[in-house]
């Protein structure tokens, strides 16, 4: 008798974006294991060649309908930087609401929406909510709060219009912020319970070694800036990322594949806490030690308790910005284009998004790089799935076919955004 | 006619914000999920039905030979197909390759382009099969889409406006950015169903909901020629989010040298 086995998933769900993962067991040894993700390429670097400053907010929003917000804020910063725009202190903040906002919306829907499911046993959230309609009614709320903050931004969630270059087209006067204000102090306890409940959840017991790497800001829990640091010790900014971080095209993806320094890392909530525990506020931190993690963690499936701490942060932090907030004279700094390069990394709620652009002097796009977090994390995804695979031998084929399913939803991978990259092979030769 | 419909979410060439736009319906998801059977939404659900299918909404462009037999394989399986967004009512940002070398783009991003399936355009859904109702927006709008589901739901031809989003714009009582900021808004070719939010954000509209029905692009290009757009940057106005429809096609083609 044979012992070889194949466990496929010829569609992974409750995933953002179009992938499959194939696994050859033999014996007791993987002897192939593929994330294929064959989400048809985009090419946005190539025809974002040619266009204006002005129209790179709206276009690089349109690579991801789950985060936009990260697209745009990068892509604001590293043409500022390419053109040496300073923004005001009242545009940083206005921009850490906006990124609070995504935060929110990402991270909520993805906790009930995509991965809870796993945990308790049902086929997605519309049956979990049969049984349990507070627990899904509590993340709607949530979500709806995120998406709240960023129709106020931006007139929508999806895609939001009022981002810019420089700044904001316009920025929320007193009335909506005092809005919005009272409708963030409402939802503090909702914020608080999703923690203690998802720090509940029977979540595996695993391990995994691979270097965190996130932003770290001096004295701020990252978000728009900060230097690119790994718990390994690489400390480098944007402008240095390329010369660290290898792309190197799979044949069973249209995303290309990440190493650092030559190996697998690994970026995200999880990464991002692990990294930048001493700039959470008292009180998320509070909550945090209170879950029973030891913190830092190497295990990917708290993942999800990371994701509740982070909206508990970025309910209050949105609080600590709008309880100061007067509407600030003009909402963006002008802008005068100018010949040169700039490069940019913020923190994507599934993880560093870098780009760099480089200009023209009519501040028309020469070249362009995108590095979505979801291409970043690949290499070491596949890793976690391996050791999963090893340890749960014994499972029968639907229960390990699961298991690793709920192993790749602790990633959150977005697969639209992963499917458009860069030349680094032109680097090589 | 009893039973509840059912209902398919598909996905192609996309950055899956219109199927958000779903997930984003907040409680009126679970509203939804109650009167009608989500029998395919790969995003939302790990159940995955077989058709046939009361009401398909596709969303993405149709860009590898892949996509090419399942947008068949889907219309045959659905009594009525809905486009939802730019990308599959008129082929998406992606569609701007139409206009480039495809083979190019393939090798400067990856290294073995025989790995890669990639047609040379990225179409419209209506290119390949009959669409019963095509739902624009990039993305869609929430009030819209309820208005379309109501309707399906009622059994009843789902009714989508085509007028300008002006239209709206007047009604809501902003300033006109056009006139007034003198910015090249699209506002006046392009379709309503966004609320004019542009507008409202002190901004020019970029199309975003695609053309509307009756639109002169043509007259609008002369009117940007004369503040001072160059031919090149009015042919990116339009060239944009919904570029391959052909009005905007066309309204682009005016000024191209």
């Amino acid at each position: 008798m044979s012992s070889e086995r194949r466990i496929e998933v010829p569609v992974l769900t409750r995933v953002e974006g179009e992938g499959a993962l194939y696994v050859h067991i033999d014996g007791t040894r993987v002897a192939d294991l593929r994330l294929n993700i064959f989400e048809p390429p985009r090419f946005f670097e190539k025809f974002l060649e040619g266009r204006s400053w002005k129209e790179i907010p709206d276009m690089v929003a349109r690579i991801c309908g789950i985060c936009p917000v990260a697209y745009q804020m990068s892509a604001v910063h590293a043409i500022e930087a390419a053109f040496g725009a300073r923004i005001t202190p009242a545009i940083r903040r206005l921009r850490r609401l906006y990124y609070c906002g995504e935060w929110m919306e990402s991270h909520s829907l993805h906790i009930h929406l995509l991965a809870a499911p796993d945990f308790l046993g049902y086929p997605d959230a519309m049956a979990l909510a049969q049984d349990q309609p507070g627990i899904v009614r509590r993340g709607l709320r949530l979500q709806g709060l995120g998406n709240a903050i960023l129709s106020t931004m931006g007139g929508r969630s999806v895609h939001p219009v009022g981002a810019r270059v420089g700044g904001f087209y316009r920025a929320p006067d007193q009335a909506e912020a005092v809005a919005l204000l009272a409708r963030l102090r409402a939802a503090a306890q909702d914020a608080e319970d999703l923690v203690r409940w998802t720090a509940g959840l029977k979540l595996p017991d695993v391990t995994r070694q691979a270097p965190f790497v996130s932003l770290r800001h001096a004295s701020e829990y990252p978000m728009n800036e900060g230097a690119i640091v790994s718990s390994e010790g690489l400390n480098i900014s944007a402008a240095e990322f390329d010369a660290h971080v290898m792309e190197h095209q799979v044949p069973h993806s249209t995303a290309l594949h990440a190493l650092i320094n030559g190996k697998p890392y690994w970026v995200g909530p999880l990464a991002r806490l692990n990294n930048n525990l001493t700039h959470l506020p008292p009180h998320t931190l509070r909550l945090a030690e209170q879950t029973g993690i030891h913190w830092p963690s190497a295990n990917p499936y708290h993942s999800i308790v990371a994701r509740a701490l982070e909206i508990h942060f970025a309910l209050h932090e949105s609080i600590a910005i709008l309880e100061h907030y007067t509407p600030p004279g003009e909402p963006f700094v002008e802008i005068t284009p100018r010949a040169g390069a700039g490069a940019w990394c913020t923190e994507a709620p599934r993880g560093i998004l870098w780009q760099r652009y480089e200009m023209d002097g009519e501040g028309l796009v020469k070249k362009s790089r995108i590095v979505p977090p979801t291409s970043q994390n690949q290499a070491q995804m596949e890793a976690d799935l391996r050791a999963s695979v090893e340890e749960n031998l014994s499972l029968h084929d639907d229960d390990l076919r699961a298991r690793l399913e709920a192993g790749i939803r602790n990633y959150d991978p977005c697969i639209s955004c992963s499917t458009h990259f860069l030349n680094l092979m032109l680097k090589r030769t | 006619m009893t039973g509840r419909l059912r209902i398919a979410v598909h996905k192609f060439a996309s950055c899956d914000g219109c199927q958000i736009q779903f997930l984003n319906l907040e409680q009126d998801l679970l509203t939804l999920a109650s009167r009608a059977e989500i029998a395919h939404f790969a995003e939302a659900s790990s159940v995955m039905q077989p058709g046939p299918y009361d009401v398909s909404f596709v969303e993405g462009s149709i860009s590898t030979s892949a996509d090419l037999q399942r947008i068949q394989e889907i219309r045959a399986a659905s009594r009525l197909l809905i486009t939802i967004g730019a990308c599959a009512t008129a082929g998406g940002l992606q569609a701007l390759r139409n206009w480039k070398n495809h083979d190019e783009f393939v090798r400067a991003i990856y290294a073995r382009s025989e790995y890669i399936d990639s047609l040379a355009r990225s179409t419209p859904v209506s290119e390949h099969v009959k669409v019963d109702a095509e739902l624009w927006g990039c993305p869609i709008d929430q009030q819209q889409l309820k208005r379309v589901l109501s309707d399906v739901l009622a059994r009843i031809a789902p009714r989508i406006p085509g007028e300008s989003v002006c239209l709206e714009c007047k009604r809501a009582g902003h300033v006109c950015v056009l006139v007034a900021g003198d910015v090249p808004c699209l506002g006046p070719v392009t379709r309503t169903g966004c609320g004019a939010l542009c507008p409202r954000y002190e901004r020019d509209c970029y199309g975003c909901f695609g053309p509307q029905e009756d639109g002169n692009t043509r007259a609008l290009g002369r009117r940007f020629r004369e503040m001072g757009l160059s031919d090149a940057d009015i042919v990116r106005r339009l060239r944009f989010i919904n570029g391959w429809a052909p009005a905007f096609r066309a309204g682009a083609q005016v000024w191209e040298k």
